[in-house]
């Protein structure tokens, strides 16, 4: 056994310890602490997929945001689960759903050991057309060209989220600032790394969403990291959270699935088709629509974080 | 075993934790990982499709990575809006509980 092979073995058996401790540990607050671990192990196993572009997107969005909005969350609700303790089911279900479980698990395991290796795949068709789109990532010319509308859809979902969650304010509050009341401390670790880390992280987030077009990055993880610096000035109350009826704000949400949705219907116009894109012009029109992109995702995440406004605009 | 079969295995080990904290967690909250668990790993499976599809001097098919990196961003949207749900059903009824008959006295 290569050191390689020991380091995959030790990953794997990592990956699902936190994963069973998230499941069984009593407290809400240590599995959500065990998830934010687990997302960035998970970002490692992609890694060693070779799926860069997935890895940081697993270790942004899927550890990093994800985790502040359970943590939040589990802080929120702290001492409900002595009251929902009562309501597990009992022995025998519980044996049941792990027996329902295990045979799932053992039914994709006899899938994945029978997979046909080398398997189906679009990378020759990917790499044949890459050319076209004068990009040098396939990941980046996937989401923003071949199966540019799943991404244009994805970017509609994120937006459908925001309302969905503002739309839970109460009444008096439509409009009023974002998230829960937090109290004024400036003081401490977190105000102090909220003047360290923005200017270095908006740096990177620029950096990876310019090299997404021909390295691992994009408009997915730049924005996450974007995100993830305003939310961090926000939660060491640096900067106040903005007010939901701020045109400012509405009009950056709506900005990325806006532009892309124009430049799609610009397909008909110069090359025949919706969310096509005319020879030449293809990758000049991929980075104008990502850096839209980049700023709805930029400000969609912590909106999401934040949830909906529990105190009016002033 | 290589390191895709692994991640494969892995995967499809998660999707079994995740269905079980799904099935069995009382706390909404905890289900809710139990969703995130499961999801990540069906990610993972997709994961092994991909690595399996290298081809054209690709390391991993591009397209089974792309569709993990929208659902990466959907599932994050669904957990953010059931984290909004959960929170105001604690705000309104005073428990976070999925139990039909708690909180149901409450003007709210």
């Amino acid at each position: 056994m290569s050191v390689i092979q020991a380091l995959d073995i030790s990953l794997a058996v990592l990956v699902l310890a936190v994963a069973i401790w998230t499941i069984v540990s009593r407290d809400a607050f240590a599995a959500v602490v065990g998830y934010v671990a687990y997302g960035l192990l998970v970002s490692l196993v992609w890694v060693r997929l070779f799926a860069v572009d997935v890895a940081l997107t697993e270790a942004a969005i899927g550890s990093g945001v994800t985790g502040v909005l359970l943590i939040s969350a589990a802080v929120r609700l702290r001492g409900t689960e002595a009251a929902v303790a009562a309501e597990w089911p009992g022995a025998g279900s519980r044996v049941l759903a792990a027996a329902l479980c295990m045979v799932v698990t053992a039914a994709l395991a006899a899938v994945v050991l029978t997979m046909p290796d080398p398997g189906a795949t679009l990378a020759p068709e990917a790499a044949r057309h890459l050319a076209e789109t004068e990009l040098g990532n396939p990941v980046t010319a996937v989401l923003m060209a071949f199966r540019a509308l799943d991404t244009l859809l994805e970017k509609v979902v994120l937006f459908l989220a925001v309302i969905g969650v503002w739309s839970l304010a109460a009444d008096g509050n439509w409009g009023g600032i974002a998230g829960p009341r937090r109290a004024t401390n400036r003081q401490g670790a977190l105000a102090f790394l909220a003047q360290l880390l923005p200017p270095v992280g908006i740096v990177v987030a620029i950096h990876i969403v310019w090299i997404g077009a021909n390295e691992p990055g994009g408009a997915f993880q730049g924005g996450a990291i974007l995100a993830a610096m305003w939310m961090i000035v926000i939660m060491a109350r640096l900067a106040e959270a903005p007010a939901i009826g701020e045109r400012r704000l509405r009009l950056a949400l709506v900005a990325g699935p806006a532009v892309f949705l124009a430049v799609g219907l610009m397909g008909f116009a110069v090359a025949n088709a919706f969310l096509a894109y005319p020879a030449g012009l293809a990758k000049p029109l991929i980075v104008f629509v990502e850096v839209f992109m980049t700023l709805s995702i930029a400000v969609s995440l912590p909106m999401l974080v934040l949830g909906p406004p529990d105190r009016p605009s002033s | 075993m290589s390191a895709p079969t692994l991640a494969g295995l892995t995967g499809a080990a998660l999707v079994g934790l995740g269905l079980y904290g799904l099935l069995v967690h009382p706390h909404p909250l905890r289900k809710l990982l139990g969703f995130n668990l499961l999801g990540s790993g069906v990610f993972l499976l997709f994961g092994i499709i991909a690595r399996k599809g290298a081809a054209a001097g690709f390391a991993a098919d591009p397209v089974p990575q792309a569709m993990v990196i929208t659902g990466i961003v959907v599932a994050f949207c669904a957990t953010a809006l059931s984290v909004a749900l959960l929170l105001r059903l604690f705000e309104a009824g005073g428990a976070a509980t999925l139990r039909p008959d708690v909180g149901r006295d409450d003007s709210d």
